[in-house]
């Protein structure tokens, strides 16, 4: 099926020029020496050294590291934990429903997800900064990774784990020295894409963020409403990059581990 | 497992189990997977745990490894209830049925893993993996991981690692149901001599039966979560208790039909007197052939009386019956005369029963058969092995006539599928001693099969 013609040719190309054209021109404008956007001047550099000296900018990007490093292994944890208890608990009464209600964050608008996450803080007294921002984030980052690791664990040969136990692991033993190597590929997949998802959240993190806590996505919203300058170019390129090689490594991983489980479960027998 | 003296400890009355159910009882919600089952399973023995699958055996199995908990009853080992002792907490270890290798380990990691909770110091633990790979002859693969090695190599890590903390009892899931014929046979001496060697108690689960008899002391043969029969694999297959283990073990002819004493020739003085005694319900034209001394079956006056009434008003249906039932007798007497007639019988042991099965035929002789099963349904398996095949008729207590069908050629042997005059099918097996080229009997030819009086065994259905 493999044959070339000139539809595919044509959608693909529409397709891929649909999704990356708006990214070209902006990593093209990112190199323009001119200060008017859309005037192109030649080729520099210079506005990345401007990014560099830009304090504001910095600081954002610091905030933005730290809350999606700590959000991301907060909502790994917890997610992980959820995946495990919903795919392992067995049948009980509702259990549909909690494993629905794991998944609703996913299609919950964000608008409502912060709003709401913003009257509890106010409601509870909490003082909106970087500690309001990470909770926010692990709380609707956490249900994707749950989505990652328990279509993981559905596929997680039980017996292993009772071998472990068999073979006198305790239940907690016999999770961390036999279950989670095993499904660490896709544990580590639901981390990156929890970071990343922190990563690039404007909404919610502009509802629950509070002062001296400004995340990058959110200083560069508020940039552009006073014009788009090439800094912000070379900020969101820079971007991309991060987010190219972290999909990349996420991608790589995966793929690997589904080689290693085809493997692994080639090597179990077949029951007959 | 024969040594010097016979390895027998459930005939021993001294021994003492090593295992113990005790009413057991497991429900999965309505569904009841173990009913009310007792069982004792003695040190060393290799037992196995043989029926179909959801007969209850590998939730048996679970229970004693502690990966469920029964319902009701006790499970002692050693004397003392593991029922609800969790499962990393009995000196229990179980051999999976997908070995469950755990495959970010090496080999040597794997057989160590068990060692490795108990903090035994790191020098104990390296001697005895290192023991373990020799016993299984892994010692090459030990830095392999599990996807590297055959599935061969794959089972014995599997043992070695279920071996290595020395359990009391090893529990084997189907252990070799993922490998080839040739590798499965060799696989099982391998653990004969390996179970021999450790002295573990093996218990195996396995729904093969010649893995069963291969390779255990005794063989429970389970159905819905009861156990049908527990003994020897050579009594389970000479002497099974129903007809249930009867066809589930080997390839059998069941040949069913109804019971009747049979009176010793040689012996006739006590031999009829018990059959007598022990058939309240016999039939009713042998009652005048009763002794003097039994008084149950003489009629009085108004019993005879009675009967003489009910006689000339049911006389058509009474006279029939009588008529009816005789039949047999002469479809029957051939048989004898044809035994006596080119040599009198003396291989026919006096008692036992004699079986109609199917009309038109003579009644076979199983002087095996309990007398007291007179006048009851019964059923007579018949193993093909114990069924010859000839072209002229032999002399044999039991002889019948048919045409050969079928010739299930194995190489070693042949199973004939052998029609009877009446259209029931019996199978004769024979060694093939001779060349197929040069074997005698071919399809289509009129043959006939014979067994002698205590071939079968007689089972009540």
């Amino acid at each position: 099926m493999r044959r070339f013609s000139w539809f595919n040719a044509t959608s693909l190309t529409l397709g891929f020029a649909f999704l990356y054209l708006p990214m070209i021109i902006l990593v093209v404008y990112s190199f323009n020496d001119s200060r008017l956007v859309t005037v192109w001047a030649g080729f520099s550099t210079k506005w990345y050294g401007e990014l560099v000296r830009n304090e504001e900018f910095l600081d954002a990007a610091w905030v933005t590291v730290r809350v999606a490093f700590f959000s991301s292994c907060l909502a790994t944890v917890l997610g992980t934990m959820a995946a495990y208890v919903l795919v392992r608990a067995g049948r009980f009464r509702g259990r549909t429903l909690f494993s629905g209600m794991i998944y609703a964050p996913l299609v919950m608008p964000e608008v409502i997800t912060g709003l709401s996450l913003l009257l509890l803080f106010i409601g509870i007294g909490l003082d909106r900064g970087v500690f309001t921002v990470v909770l926010a984030h692990t709380t609707f980052a956490m249900c994707y990774v749950s989505v990652v690791v328990s279509s993981r664990l559905t596929t997680f040969d039980t017996a292993l784990e009772e071998a472990a136990l068999d073979l006198g692991a305790s239940q907690f033993d016999s999770f961390r020295l036999v279950t989670l190597p095993i499904i660490a590929p896709a544990v580590i997949s639901g981390w990156l894409l929890a970071f990343t998802l922190s990563l690039d959240d404007l909404v919610i993190a502009s509802f629950t963020t509070g002062p001296g806590a400004t995340t990058l996505p959110i200083k560069v919203f508020s940039a552009v409403r006073l014009g788009v300058s090439p800094e912000i170019n070379a900020l969101s390129t820079i971007m991309i990059g991060i987010v190219t090689v972290g999909v990349i490594i996420a991608s790589l991983i995966s793929k690997r581990a589904a080689v290693a489980q085809a493997r692994d479960e080639q090597a179990a027998p077949r029951t007959t | 497992m024969v040594n010097e003296t016979r390895f027998a400890p459930w005939d021993d009355p001294e021994a003492r189990p090593l295992i113990q159910f005790r009413g057991v009882t497991k429900r999965f919600g309505d569904f009841t997977a173990i009913d009310d089952l007792t069982l004792d399973i003695y040190p060393r023995e290799f037992f196995a745990l043989l029926g179909p699958s959801g007969c209850g055996k590998t939730t048996m199995m679970r229970m004693l490894a502690g990966f469920e908990e029964p319902t009701a009853g006790e499970i002692l080992l050693d004397g003392r209830d593991i029922a609800h002792v969790p499962p990393n907490r009995r000196p229990v270890n179980m051999m999976f049925q997908s070995y469950a290798l755990f495959p970010h380990l090496s080999v040597w990691d794997n057989i160590a893993f068990g060692l490795r909770r108990e903090s035994r110091d790191k020098a104990a633990i390296e001697a005895r993996v290192e023991e373990m790979l020799r016993l299984t002859r892994l010692t090459k693969f030990a830095r392999r991981k599990p996807h590297q090695i055959s599935g061969g190599q794959r089972q014995r890590v599997a043992l070695a690692r279920s071996l290595a903390k020395a359990p009391k009892l090893l529990l084997l899931d189907e252990p070799l149901g993922a490998l080839d014929r040739k590798l499965r046979e060799e696989t099982q001496f391998e653990l004969m001599d390996i179970q021999e060697k450790t002295g573990t108690t093996f218990v195996i689960v396995t729904h093969d039966q010649e893995e069963a008899m291969t390779v255990a002391s005794r063989v429970a043969v389970m159905d819905e979560g009861r156990i049908v029969q527990v003994a020897t694999p050579e009594v389970i297959y000479e002497a099974p208790n129903s007809v249930y283990v009867a066809d589930f073990i080997g390839d059998v002819n069941l040949l069913r039909g109804t019971a009747r004493a049979r009176p010793a020739e040689t012996a006739p003085e006590d031999q009829p007197q018990e059959t007598q005694q022990a058939a309240p319900d016999a039939m009713p034209e042998q009652v005048p052939a009763t002794k003097p001394g039994d008084r149950r079956y003489q009629p009085n006056a108004l019993g005879m009386r009675l009967h003489n009434t009910l006689a000339r008003v049911f006389g058509a249906w009474i006279e029939d019956e009588p008529k009816r039932l005789p039949a047999p007798e002469p479809a029957a007497a051939p048989k004898p005369k044809a035994a006596p007639a080119p040599a009198p019988a003396p291989d026919i042991p006096p008692g036992g029963i004699e079986i109609d099965w199917a009309q038109g035929q003579p009644a076979v002789i199983a002087a095996n058969g309990e007398p007291a099963l007179d006048g009851k349904p019964v059923v007579l398996a018949l193993r093909p092995e114990k069924v010859s095949i000839a072209k002229d008729r032999p002399v044999a207590p039991n002889v019948l006539g048919g045409k050969v069908i079928d010739i299930g050629y194995l190489g070693n042997i042949s199973t004939y599928h052998v029609q009877l005059s009446d259209g029931s099918m019996v199978k004769a097996q024979a060694t093939n001693t001779r060349r197929i080229a040069r074997r005698d009997i071919t399809w289509e030819d009129e043959v006939w099969i014979s067994f002698s009086a205590t071939a079968g065994v007689v089972l009540a259905e």
